[in-house]
């Protein structure tokens, strides 16, 4: 049950944000989302997943989104042009391609042959344990990932040389 | 405990309101709105599939989806910023700075 409402809350909180015009409100959507998100990994016994969610996805990425879209300075006037660009006829052909293939997907994932499962609850000390043995090589790539985009970040940022 | 389709499934929708979003939308910020929704539901789907088989692999690539997350938002947010100063109106349609014919 608890499942259900929070994935009715990610649903209609994503679909808020998705069609939102202000880009603050739309992130401030999108962490109400996260939150959801966060719930259900919660039901589904993956507490570590969705302890990360909160802090990392809506405590970092979000707030650092949000402090770079305050630093464009948006207007009433972009919130206007942005009235414009969404007019009604704009959003028919993504929704029918994305509800076909949607379809397609649904039909392979509920009317698969595979027997409905109850799954396990995976401990956060057993994701630990494989994070920081047979994986270790995961955690040096995410590291290399990480140099990669701050040395992008700074060199993209840096003051235009003539 | 759920079944995997439940999960799998929202992992669906949300992808999907993400794809609609990312094909509709001419505003980069939302654009990349849209890439965190739709990286968030795989982010799902990689959790829902660890549930079904009870190994931790899945959750070991959540934790590898969301450094994804996090450095590709960092050069696509730098990104956005320059080209904020080259075209007003953060059009994506308006960035054609490359084009030699105009």
């Amino acid at each position: 049950m608890t499942f259900w409402i929070a994935a009715l809350v990610a649903v209609a909180a994503t679909a808020v944000a998705a069609r939102g015009k202000n880009p603050i409100h739309a992130l401030l959507w999108f962490v109400v989302s996260l939150l959801a998100m966060a719930m259900v990994f919660f039901v589904m016994g993956a507490a570590f997943a969705a302890a990360l969610e909160v802090i990392v996805y809506a405590g970092a990425i979000v707030v650092l989104f949000l402090f770079v879209v305050m630093m464009l300075s948006l207007d009433k006037e972009a919130v206007v042009r942005e009235t414009s660009w969404l007019k009604r006829p704009v959003w028919l052909l993504p929704s029918g391609f994305a509800a076909v293939l949607g379809a397609a997907l649904g039909w392979e994932i509920f009317g698969a042959p595979l027997p409905e499962q109850a799954g396990r609850a995976v401990l956060p000390a057993q994701v630990g344990e494989k994070l920081f043995s047979g994986d270790i090589l995961a955690v040096e790539m995410a590291s290399v990932l990480l140099l990669a985009g701050l040395v992008a970040a700074f060199h993209l940022a840096r003051a235009e040389h003539a | 405990m759920l079944s995997w389709q439940a999960p799998a499934g929202l992992a669906l929708v949300l992808f999907c309101v993400g794809l609609a979003a990312l094909l509709a939308r001419r505003n980069l910020v939302f654009v990349l709105i849209s890439v965190e929704i739709m990286l968030n539901a795989c982010g799902l789907l990689f959790i829902a599939a660890g549930m079904r088989w009870g190994t931790a692999d899945g959750q070991i690539m959540f934790i590898a989806v969301l450094n994804l997350a996090g450095a590709e938002l960092a050069v696509g947010l730098i990104l956005l910023l320059r080209l904020r100063r080259q075209v007003t109106t953060l059009d994506g349609d308006a960035a054609v700075l490359l084009d030699d014919s105009s």
